[in-house]
C-alpha cells in the first residue's frame, strides 16, 4: 500500500461561494482531505451539506455563479486551481472521470451510446475513431452490457436507467483515469440495480487501481463501499476516518444521527405491530366480525401497446393480484420499477379500472359506484406521491394546498377551514406561519409534510403512500417515517406503503407483499417475509439493502 | 411508414378541400359577383343589362349555390379553377407564369433566413462575452417588431438609391433578387434566431452537456457537436409554419420591389376581385403548407432517433 507516498488528490482549505442575488453565500467552508491511489473515499452528507459542490470543484464543473474563493486542489502533484481552460480539457475525462447523478439525463439523446463512450477516447486523441469504437464495445461489455456490439449502435432512450448508468461508467473509465468521482451514482435507481451498479464500479476500479471519490447521502452505501468516510455538514467536515472507525465508533453527534437514520444500518421498527385487529383474535370472540378495509380480488390490468413490427400488442401490468388491507395496519407493497406496484395502487384508488377482478372498499364494490357516491367514497382514501416537487401546485400557498380538499367537499366555513389547516400543520410538525409560504420556499422534507397534511385533511381511513419517502435524503426520510408512524396511531389510519426499498419497509410495515413482473410472489407478516423469505426474488431484494454487507476487510 | 404517409396525404387532401370550400363560400358571400364587377368597370359605357344576364348564365352564376359549388369543385379537382376575369386566361396559367419568380425569391429568402438566424443564435448562446451575448439576444425581437415593408424601404433607400449596388425594381437576374430576398429573410431569421437561442440556452443546461464537458470535450465540440443538434429539433418543428409565413412576406416584398410573383398577383387579384385567381392562390398556399409540414414530419425521425413514425401512425 502506498500510504506513505504523496496522495493522489489533496484538497486543502477549499472554500466555495455561490453568488445569489449579488451577495456571496458560502457552500463549502474550508474543507481539507486526501485521496490516496487506489483508495475509495466516501463523502457523506445531506443535501446542502456541500458534498456535491466539493466534488464538482475538484473537476472544475461548478455552475456559473459559484466561485472557489480560497484553497487549493492538488492532483498528482499539479495544482488544479491554476489550470487554464485548455489545460482543464486535458485533465477532465483523461485523469479524472465523473459518474453523474442522473443517468437518465446524462447521455446525449441523439448520439449512439457506443459513440458516446468512444468520444472519451477520441477527445484526448488516445485512439483513432475506428479503434475507439471497438474499445467502446469492449468497455460496455466490461460494464455489464450484454450483447454490447449491437447495443453500442442503439440510442440512450433504448436503455433502462441502470443500463444508462453502466454506459456512463464505461465512459468515465474509458480513458483509464486515476480518479473517478461518483456523484450519487445510484440515488436515482432501484435498490437491486443500485447494488449491481456499485458492484460494477467497485470491480472495475479495483481491477485498474483507480481511486474513487464516492458522494452519497446514504451512510449505508458508504459503509459498504468505502475505505474511508468523510462526513460533511453545512459545508464543513465534521468527521473523517476509516469506514470501520466512523461507523463503529462515531465521534460527532451528527454522524451518530446519520447512522441512526440509515435504515440498513440500524434496522428497527418505528412503532409496535398491529395485533388488536388480528382476524383470528376476533374470530374467537365471535361477536364482531372485522372485515378488511380494502379487498382486491384477482386484479388484472392489461395495457395495449402501440403497434410495432413484431412487438407484443399488450402488456399485462398487473396479473391476478389478490390482497387485502386490514384496518389500522400498514401493508407494504414492494418490487422494482415496472413490477406493477403503482398500477395496483391506481386500481385500489380507482384512478384506473381493472381489466378484470374487483376492488371493494369497506364492503362497497368500487366498480359499482360512480358520480357523487364515488366522490364521497374518495374522501375516505387519499394518496401521497413520490415527488413533493411535482405534486404541489407552485402557485398555491401552503394554506391553499392543504385546504383544497376541504374546499372541494365544501367542508366548514372559511374560518373553520383556516383553523383546520393550522391544526394539520401542527400535526405534521410544521410552524403554523408556513401557511402563507409557497412550495418553492420549502425543502423536500417540508413539502412532503404538506402533501401528508393535505392527504389527512378529510380524515381518510386509508392513505396510499406511493414511494412517499424515496425522493428524500436518508435523515429526512427517517423523520417522515416517524411522523407517519405517529399519525397512524393518532388518526387510526391504514397505510398502503409502496416502496422499492426494503430497508424502509421493515421500519414501518406490519405485512409485506412482494411483486415481480405484475404478479404477487409473496405476502405475509413483515418479520416472516423479511427474515425468512420464501421466494428467491424477495431474498435478492433483501441482500440489496445497503449497509447489510459484511464489512470488507480493509487491507 | 407507408401507412403513415398515406394517412398524412389523406389529411392533406382534406385540408385542401377545406381551404377551397371556405374560400368559395367567403367569396360567394361578398357582395357582387364576377360579372357585375366586370360590368361596373366603366361608368360611361354602361353595359346592357341583358348582356349582363347572358354573361351570368354563361358563368353559371344564376344557378343555386350548391350547384355552382359542385360544378366548381369538380372542375377544381381537374386543376381547372376557371378563367381569370381580368384577361380570360386560365387562372392556373396566370399563377404558373409568375410562380417560378416567387419560388426563387422564397428559396433565396429562406436560405438566407436560416443562415442569418442560426448565426445570430449561435453567437447569442455561445459567445463567452456577456455583452455580445446580450446584444445578439436583443436583435431577434427587434427584427420581429419592425414591419417588413419598412425594412424593404430602408434597404431600397440605402443599397439602391444611395449606393446604387442593386436594382430597385424588377425581376432581372440575381442582382435584382438580393434586396427582396433580404427583406423576406430578416423577419423570418428573427423568429428562427429567437427560437434557436432559447432552445440552445435550455440545451446547454442539460446534465448531458456537463457530462460531455466532464469527458474533456472542448467548448467547440460541446457547442457544435452536441448542443446545436439537440437545440435544432424544436426549431425544426416551426419550419413548416415559417415557410408558410414566407408567402405572406412575399406579398410585401414583391410589392415594395415591384417584382412579378404570386405575392403581387395576390394583391392585384384581390383588388380586382379576380375570384378564379384568388381561389387558385388559396389552394396553392394550402398545398404549400401541407407539403412542407409533411416534409418536416418525415425529416424528424432522421434527426431525432426517439421519434418513430410507424408508432405515431396509431395516434
Amino acid at each position: 500500500m502506498s500510504s506513505h507516498a504523496e496522495p493522489l488528490l489533496k484538497v486543502e482549505n477549499l472554500r466555495v461561494d455561490y453568488v445569489v442575488d449579488g451577495s456571496p453565500r458560502n457552500a463549502v467552508a474550508g474543507v481539507s482531505f486526501e485521496v490516496r491511489a487506489g483508495e475509495v473515499v466516501a463523502i457523506v452528507g445531506e443535501s446542502g451539506s456541500g458534498k456535491t459542490t466539493t466534488a464538482h470543484s475538484i473537476i472544475n464543473l461548478l455552475p456559473g455563479n459559484a466561485r472557489v474563493s480560497s484553497g487549493s486542489v492538488t492532483f498528482a502533484g499539479t495544482d488544479l486551481t491554476q489550470l487554464t481552460r485548455k489545460e482543464w480539457q486535458g485533465v477532465r475525462g483523461k485523469d479524472i472521470g465523473l459518474i453523474p447523478q442522473d443517468p437518465t439525463a446524462s447521455l446525449d439523446p441523439l448520439q449512439r451510446v457506443g459513440e458516446q463512450v468512444a468520444e472519451a477516447l477520441t477527445i484526448h486523441r488516445l485512439q483513432p475513431r475506428k479503434a475507439a469504437r471497438q474499445s467502446a464495445v469492449r468497455l460496455l461489455e466490461e460494464s455489464g452490457i450484454r450483447d454490447a456490439p449491437s447495443r453500442a449502435r442503439q440510442f440512450p432512450h433504448q436503455f433502462s436507467g441502470g443500463m444508462r448508468q453502466r454506459v456512463l461508467i464505461a465512459t468515465a473509465l474509458a480513458a483509464q483515469p486515476k480518479l473517478v468521482i461518483a456523484d450519487e451514482p445510484t440515488s436515482a435507481l432501484d435498490v437491486t440495480v443500485q447494488r449491481q451498479i456499485l458492484d460494477n464500479i467497485a470491480a472495475l476500479t479495483t481491477e485498474r487501481g483507480t481511486s474513487v471519490l464516492l458522494i452519497t447521502h446514504d451512510l449505508g452505501v458508504a459503509a459498504d463501499r468505502a475505505d474511508r468516510i468523510i462526513v460533511m455538514r453545512g459545508g464543513e467536515i465534521v468527521e473523517e476516518g476509516s469506514a470501520t472507525a466512523v461507523l463503529g465508533d462515531p465521534q460527532h453527534s451528527y454522524t451518530q444521527q446519520l447512522i441512526a437514520a440509515a435504515p440498513g444500518l440500524s434496522p428497527r421498527r418505528l412503532r409496535p405491530s398491529v395485533s388488536v385487529q388480528n382476524p383470528s383474535a376476533t374470530a374467537d370472540s365471535g361477536t364482531v366480525h372485522v372485515s378488511p378495509l380494502v379487498e382486491a380480488t384477482s386484479l388484472r390490468k392489461v395495457f395495449s401497446l402501440p403497434r410495432t413490427a413484431g412487438g407484443a400488442r399488450s402488456l399485462t401490468a398487473v396479473d391476478d393480484v389478490s390482497l387485502d388491507i386490514r384496518r389500522g395496519e400498514t401493508l407494504a407493497l414492494v418490487g422494482e420499477s415496472g413490477s406493477g406496484k403503482s398500477t395496483v395502487a391506481r386500481l385500489l384508488l380507482r384512478l384506473d379500472k381493472p381489466t378484470s377482478g374487483s376492488v371493494t372498499f369497506d364492503g362497497v364494490d368500487l366498480a359499482s359506484v360512480r358520480g357523487e357516491r364515488l366522490r364521497q367514497l374518495r374522501r375516505r382514501f387519499q394518496v401521497v406521491f413520490q415527488s413533493p416537487y411535482a405534486s404541489l401546485d407552485p402557485r398555491f400557498s401552503v394554506e391553499d394546498i392543504i385546504a383544497e380538499p376541504l374546499r372541494a367537499f365544501a367542508e366548514g366555513t372559511p374560518a373553520e377551514r383556516k383553523s383546520r389547516v393550522k391544526a394539520l400543520l401542527e400535526e405534521v410538525h410544521l410552524p403554523v406561519d408556513y401557511g402563507t409560504r409557497r412550495p418553492a420556499e420549502l425543502s423536500g422534507g417540508q413539502r412532503q409534510r404538506i402533501a401528508i397534511a393535505r392527504a389527512l385533511a378529510l380524515k381518510p381511513e386509508l392513505v396510499v403512500l406511493d414511494e412517499a419517502v424515496s425522493a428524500l435524503d436518508v435523515s429526512v426520510q427517517a423523520q417522515i417515517l416517524t411522523l407517519l408512524a405517529e399519525l397512524q396511531v393518532q388518526e387510526s389510519l391504514s397505510y398502503l406503503f409502496i416502496s422499492h426499498d426494503l430497508a424502509v419497509v421493515q421500519q414501518i410495515s406490519d405485512r409485506v407483499a412482494v411483486m415481480q413482473a405484475g404478479k404477487l410472489v409473496e405476502i405475509g407478516e413483515a418479520t416472516a417475509v423479511l427474515e425468512n423469505p420464501v421466494e428467491d426474488y424477495t431474498r435478492q431484494l433483501i441482500t440489496a439493502i445497503p449497509g447489510r454487507q459484511p464489512q470488507r476487510s480493509l487491507t | 411508414m407507408i401507412r403513415y404517409i398515406g394517412q398524412r396525404l389523406l389529411q392533406g387532401a382534406f385540408v385542401l378541400w377545406a381551404a377551397y370550400t371556405v374560400s368559395f363560400l367567403i367569396l360567394y358571400l361578398l357582395p357582387g359577383d364576377a360579372v357585375s364587377i366586370m360590368a361596373s368597370g366603366d361608368e360611361q359605357n354602361a353595359v346592357d343589362p341583358a348582356l349582363v344576364e347572358k354573361l351570368r348564365a354563361e358563368y353559371g352564376l344564376d344557378r343555386p349555390l350548391y350547384e355552382q359549388y359542385f360544378i366548381a369543385l369538380f372542375k377544381a379537382l381537374q386543376l381547372d379553377f376557371g378563367l381569370s376575369i381580368k384577361n380570360g386566361v386560365p387562372a392556373t396559367q396566370t399563377v404558373a407564369e409568375v410562380l417560378p419568380e416567387t419560388i426563387k425569391l422564397a428559396v433565396a429568402g429562406f436560405a438566407l433566413a436560416v443562415l442569418l438566424g442560426s448565426a445570430l443564435a449561435v453567437v447569442a448562446a455561445f459567445s463567452r462575452n456577456r455583452w455580445i451575448r446580450q446584444a445578439f439576444s436583443s436583435l431577434p425581437p427587434l427584427g420581429i417588431a419592425v414591419p417588413t415593408f419598412w425594412i424593404g424601404l430602408l434597404l431600397l433607400q440605402f443599397f439602391s438609391f444611395r449606393l446604387r449596388l442593386f436594382p430597385a425594381i424588377g425581376n432581372d437576374g440575381g442582382q435584382s433578387l438580393v434586396l427582396p430576398a433580404l427583406t423576406l429573410a430578416i423577419p423570418t431569421s428573427a423568429v428562427i434566431a429567437q427560437l434557436l437561442t432559447r432552445s440552445l440556452h435550455q440545451t446547454l443546461g442539460e446534465p448531458y452537456i456537463e457530462q460531455i464537458r466532464a469527458k474533456g470535450a472542448s467548448e467547440a465540440l460541446i457547442n457544435f457537436g452536441h448542443a446545436l443538434r439537440n437545440a435544432a429539433i424544436p426549431t425544426l418543428t416551426m419550419l413548416g409554419i415559417l415557410v408558410g409565413n414566407l408567402l405572406a412576406g412575399a406579398v410585401v416584398s414583391e410589392t415594395v420591389f415591384s417584382r412579378a410573383g404570386i405575392g403581387r398577383l395576390t394583391v392585384t387579384a384581390v383588388n380586382s376581385r379576380d375570384i378564379p385567381v384568388v381561389q387558385t392562390l388559396v389552394v396553392l398556399a394550402a398545398a404549400i403548407f401541407v407539403v412542407t409540414s409533411l416534409i418536416v414530419d418525415l425529416i424528424y425521425p432522421l434527426v431525432d432517433p426517439r421519434i418513430n413514425t410507424s408508432r405515431g401512425a396509431k395516434a
